[in-house]
């Protein structure tokens, strides 16, 4: 104990002081400042805090739940948090956080899409998506009634609303090379673009959609006239071989061209949405627009080389085209007999003969134009097919005055109206040769023959007792030379009788041989139509030596 | 235990936290200074269990923002990400780095809770003055004292990457808000415990309290 003690008296006393009071310890202000931080944060964290939206798409593909962004002109303002199937399977629920600020987005039609890298109309969009994968798009809408469910599209918006111009709607029997974002032309410049292509709800044609620019929108008139302009246009007719192509861009890619009809009076720009008809190429348009009159041909001749096109010629100007070729039964004839439809556009065989009487021009279906045609019809107007071209065989309709055609009138009664016909060249050339050939059958030749062996025969006799006769005289007169001057008299007499036999003779002969003899004038004739015969033969024979192909693809057409 | 070893404190001395000279001291409410430097003198660290508990709070409640908040921004020319302490374990796990993940686990998530857990434990046993396995529960704090400052593994990673990755437009690492709060907990973590007193586990054995 001591020893304890005396340890503890070795250690030093501490220096005592008078206790203090307690304080409150100052390191309770740590927690108290993290608890303000916190609660801070948490608050921020309140108020920033996004909406949530949904956002239903056909697929999920390159979507990633907690990855994939949400951007507004690029700029992004949410992040997709959840990504599900719907309950009927059919569509995936995307949920969607927006920040703060983007929340006055998100209204009615306020339209979303998935971000893809694309490569269409001439333009890649999306490159960055490759890497860093899809995103989604969001165009706000004009509307101010919040949302927080929508349907987003399959694919973005060819146009962003916030682009003045105007839409139409073209209509067509197929799409072509068209697609979403196809550049649309005028005069070769880009205006517009496609926006959506629909098959219409019969499934006959094609609605294609499209969006033309402001303030380009105002050259598209009630006038105006639209054409697929991809592609090239390589068309064999009968005018030859015909390139047409658009610029570059349409060659490769495709688009729609669109042109003011010609000679159109000053028109207002049409109204949005106006439907037009897409034609295939701006000769069809051109055509198309004026309005049509179709009507029925009837031939009896083979149309081998003609095709649902060709054109209906009038002295070399298109007016028109063959629509539609069938063969039909005709009972009463038993026989067959092609039915042609042709496209007839008196406008303009009409407006060359108004000319610059404008507004007198009577409209196509119009009684002055059924009064027109028919009094040109009676003049002798016909439809008849005519070879257009040897090299492809192809045929045309031709319309014109045919001379001496038997006195016809329009069928106004039948649907489409029937238009008097004629036959063709060559149906009239094979008719002709048909009835050579027939009337070289029915030539009598041997008899022919053996009349005029006879004839000869006869002639040949005639001429012997002649030689006999001057034989004769001839014996008679030289032994008795000198009783010639005598006998002179009398032998003048006889000679003169002789002559006069001879004569006779001659006569007879010469009754046989005389021109105006029936044998004669049937041999003349029958030798003249041989000769004929043989020429005709001779000039078709040439001619197919030429034109051997003329058998296949019918004689061309005089020049 | 029959007869408790004697201690310090019972005894009337003191040891000075400055220079270590242990001194008699009057056990009466008094404050003392060391006789040779001059410093405070407490048998035990004075608001040892009040100034630990303020700390553990403080980080408790800091224990939430850094692992709500981003704690990583990286984008690049791929993508753009911002992760989270877990996020980021998920994503290292889901793209195969599973020991990574784990490391990293561990590091930014267990162990700083685990401290606190422990730190908790430890206070509320000495609070209520418990007997429970003090032997045990020295360990504990040992482990904890030795771990503490290896839990800054993820701003280690972050602050590091932060500073090398910069690269513009290809690729660029930011260190989130979660970065400061993480921080802020393994720091006050390391002060808890070092406020701690360990010999605070004993006393109960003792049957005497010890003021200041």
């Amino acid at each position: 104990m001591t020893d304890r003690h005396n340890e503890m008296q070795d250690i030093p006393e501490a220096v005592s002081e008078p206790r203090r009071r307690f304080s409150v310890q100052l390191v309770w202000i740590i927690p108290i400042v993290a608890a303000i931080i916190g609660l801070s944060i948490a608050a921020k964290a309140w108020i920033d805090r996004g909406e949530t939206i949904t956002i239903s798409f056909k697929t999920g593909e390159g979507l990633e739940a907690g990855k994939t962004k949400l951007k507004y002109k690029d700029v992004m303002i949410g992040e997709v948090k959840s990504i599900a199937i719907s309950n009927d399977r059919s569509h995936v629920v995307v949920t969607a956080e927006v920040s703060k600020d983007a929340k006055g987005l998100m209204v009615k039609d306020t339209r979303f899409w998935v971000v893809r890298a694309r490569i269409s109309g001439g333009n890649v969009t999306g490159l960055t998506t490759l890497l860093g994968g899809s995103y989604i798009g969001v165009e706000a809408g004009a509307s101010t009634e919040l949302r927080d469910h929508f349907v987003g599209l399959e694919s973005p918006p060819a146009v962003s609303m916030d682009v003045p111009g105007r839409q139409f709607v073209l209509h067509t029997d197929d799409v072509g090379s068209l697609y979403t974002g196809s550049p649309v032309f005028f005069r070769r410049m880009q205006v517009g673009q496609v926006i959506a292509t629909d098959l219409d709800k019969d499934g006959k044609g094609v609605s294609v959609r499209i969006f033309i620019r402001s303030p380009y929108d105002r050259f598209v008139t009630t006038d105006t006239f639209f054409w697929h302009a991809s592609g090239v246009d390589l068309s064999v007719s009968p005018n030859g071989v015909k390139l047409n192509t658009e610029s570059m861009l349409a060659v490769l890619l495709g688009g729609i061209s669109f042109e003011q009809r010609p000679n159109a009076p000053e028109t207002q720009a049409a109204p949005a949405n106006t439907a037009y008809t897409l034609y295939a190429t701006h000769d069809e348009a051109l055509k198309n627009s004026v309005v049509s009159e179709k009507f029925a041909l009837q031939f009896r001749e083979s149309v081998r080389g003609l095709a649902v096109g060709a054109p209906v010629d009038l002295r070399g100007v298109t007016v028109g085209e063959v629509t539609n070729i069938d063969v039909t039964l005709d009972r009463s004839r038993s026989d067959f007999s092609v039915a042609v439809e042709i496209q007839f556009y008196p406008e303009h065989l009409l407006s060359h003969l108004h000319a610059g009487r404008e507004g007198l021009l009577p409209s196509p279906g119009s009684v002055q134009t059924h009064k027109l045609l028919d009094d040109l019809v009676a003049h002798g107007f016909r439809a008849q097919i005519k070879s257009g071209s040897l090299l492809t065989g192809q045929l045309y309709v031709a319309l014109d005055f045919v001379p001496g055609a038997r006195p016809a009138r329009i069928d106004w009664n039948a649907a489409p109206p029937r238009f008097p016909t004629v036959p063709g060249s060559m149906e009239k050339l094979q008719k002709n040769l048909t009835e050579i050939v027939q009337k070289i059958e029915k030539l009598p030749l041997e008899k022919l023959a053996g009349d005029a062996g006879h004839t000869l025969r006869s002639l040949d006799d005639t001429l012997k007792s002649a030689d006999q006769l001057l034989k004769n005289m001839d014996r008679s007169l030289v032994p008795e030379a000198k009783s010639v001057l005598t006998e002179t008299r009398t032998t003048l007499e006889d000679v003169r009788k002789t002559l006069t036999e001879a004569r006779g003779t001659l006569g007879g002969a010469s009754q046989v041989l005389s021109a105006d003899a029936p044998v004669q004038v049937d041999l003349r004739d029958t030798m003249r139509e041989v000769s004929r015969a043989a020429q005709s033969l001779r000039v078709l024979g040439d001619y197919l030596e030429q034109h051997p192909e003329a058998l296949i693809r019918g004689k061309k057409e005089e020049k | 235990m029959t007869a408790p070893a004697p201690i310090a404190a019972s005894r009337g001395l003191c040891s000075c936290h400055v220079c270590q000279l242990v001194s008699r001291r009057d056990q009466r409410a008094q404050v003392a200074h060391c006789p040779r430097c001059g410093a405070r003198l407490h048998f035990r660290r004075p608001g040892s269990v009040q100034r630990c508990w303020a700390l553990i709070i403080a980080s408790y409640i800091l224990y939430i923002p850094a692992n709500a908040l981003v704690m990583m921004e990286t984008g690049s020319l791929i993508s753009y990400r911002k992760d989270t302490i877990v996020s980021g374990v998920v994503h290292l796990w889901r793209t195969g780095s599973w020991m990574i993940a784990v490391i990293v686990f561990v590091a930014s998530v267990a162990i700083p809770l685990l401290k606190l857990f422990s730190l908790t434990l430890l206070l509320i046993s000495v609070q209520r003055r418990s007997t429970w396995s003090p032997r045990q529960r020295t360990r504990l704090y040992r482990l904890v004292e030795a771990v503490g400052r290896w839990s800054m593994l993820d701003i280690y990673v972050v602050t590091l990457l932060a500073a090398l990755v910069q690269l513009g437009s290809m690729a660029t690492v930011k260190a989130g808000p979660a970065a400061v709060a993480f921080g802020a907990v393994v720091v006050l973590t390391m002060f808890a415990t070092m406020e701690f007193d360990p010999r605070l586990i004993w006393d109960p054995l003792q049957k005497e309290e010890f003021h200041d």
